[in-house]
């Protein structure tokens, strides 16, 4: 259990010592977190503990024996953050299953297995391919939709697109596009550079920015409502 | 049935002989492709040399048309990674795995996988045959656990 103490933070155990886990323990610690690094080898455990202080267990962070002794029970969040995809995927399992932990976070070395981690329940997976791909993307003029954050549990995404000139919805109003479902807008940036809620009457014009929550089974279908360009007059 | 095998240690490779031998479509997994010598020579089945938690591999290898995927490597964490993605991500039908540590096989088992831990029936059967009261007496034993496996 937390205590009532707000400034106190929260309990953080961070399961792999490596460069990762030792910049994390090191900046949630400075945020007044109570962090605790668990690393397999017995010298990296002692390079951190000799920089962080005794904030370090050595041992496996997949057996449960480990966690147990780690006080995983009490902890608010487990961060998986070892080079090993399929050593973070059982660490957070294993700190869902049997000791019930709020939230588990894991970082993802073959972006591939983003889509597994969810669908085997890990609240939050971090990917620096993906994240580098989506920074590429973001600065790319292209048609492309790039996702700027995806919200926790719900399966919805935060997602920023630039309407290009021949969209269909350029000089349209926001009621009129066909959205899919659980997609909205949420904030339009026009030339101006002034972001903007809209109401159902506020107007697209060619080169604004859109951002829009969506659902990441509907992206293709809300590129399509955003970017599609106009079906060609019939004379 | 069409059966995949992941990793090719002296477990998988004799399970995948036994498999095949009985007519089954065997492919074997392995990330090592010597690993391969523990297959009998007369192994009619298919050798893949790739990594069982690689979907791209998974693709390859047209998982999702096997009717049982059995992971046997020596990591557990790997052995769990890759049975949850053939169950939960291709929707194989029979998914079995290895894990030696207990905890963990009991929570995975919990979790709808079939899973064996040969962790302590090993350990109880060392301790007996060590406390036996002469070799052949645990030689005698050795045998007795070698039928029971043959069953």
């Amino acid at each position: 259990m937390t205590t009532g103490d707000a400034k106190k933070g929260m309990y953080i155990i961070v399961v792999g010592g490596g460069k990762v886990g030792f910049h994390l323990a090191k900046e949630l610690v400075e945020a007044n977190h109570e962090v605790l690094v668990i690393e397999e080898d017995p010298v990296r455990s002692k390079e951190i503990a000799d920089e962080l202080g005794d904030i370090v267990l050595t041992g496996d962070g997949c057996e449960a024996t480990v966690l147990e002794k780690a006080g995983m029970s009490r902890a608010d969040m487990l961060l998986a953050v070892t080079g090993d995809d399929a050593t973070n995927l059982v660490a957070c399992q294993v700190a869902k299953q049997r000791f019930n932990v709020a939230r588990t976070v894991a970082r993802i070395n073959d972006p591939k297995n983003e889509q597994v981690f969810r669908k085997l329940e890990v609240d939050i997976t971090v990917s620096a391919t993906s994240a580098i791909m989506a920074h590429i993307e973001q600065e790319l003029p292209t048609h492309h939709l790039s996702v700027l954050v995806k919200l926790r549990g719900s399966g919805l995404e935060l997602v920023e697109v630039r309407i290009p000139d021949d969209s269909r919805v350029v000089n349209q109003p926001v009621r009129t596009i066909l959205l899919p479902y659980q997609s909205m807008v949420v904030l339009v940036v026009g030339e101006d550079g002034l972001p903007k809620v809209p109401s159902g009457e506020t107007v697209i014009h060619a080169g604004d920015e859109v951002v829009a929550v969506t659902l990441h089974e509907s992206e293709e279908q809300l590129r399509d409502a955003l970017l599609a360009p106009a079906p060609a007059r019939s004379f | 049935m069409k059966i995949v095998v992941m990793g090719c240690g002296r477990v998988g490779a004799a399970l995948a002989a036994d498999l095949s031998s009985e007519g089954n479509e065997v492919l074997v997994l392995d990330v090592d492709p010597s690993a391969f010598r523990f297959l009998p020579d007369d192994f009619r089945g298919t050798t893949f040399v790739g990594n069982g938690i690689d979907l791209d591999v998974l693709e390859k290898i047209h998982v999702r048309t096997a009717d049982a995927f059995v992971s046997t490597t020596r990591g557990d964490n790997r052995n769990v990674m890759a049975a949850q993605i053939a169950k939960h991500v291709f929707g194989v039908k029979v998914v079995a795995t290895r894990v030696f540590d207990p905890l963990r096989e009991e929570m995975y088992r919990n979790m709808g996988l079939r899973t064996i831990n040969p962790t302590r029936v090993q350990a109880k059967r060392l301790k007996r045959v060590i406390q036996a009261e002469s070799d052949e007496a645990a030689n005698e034993l050795a045998a007795e656990f070698l039928r029971q496996e043959a069953l």
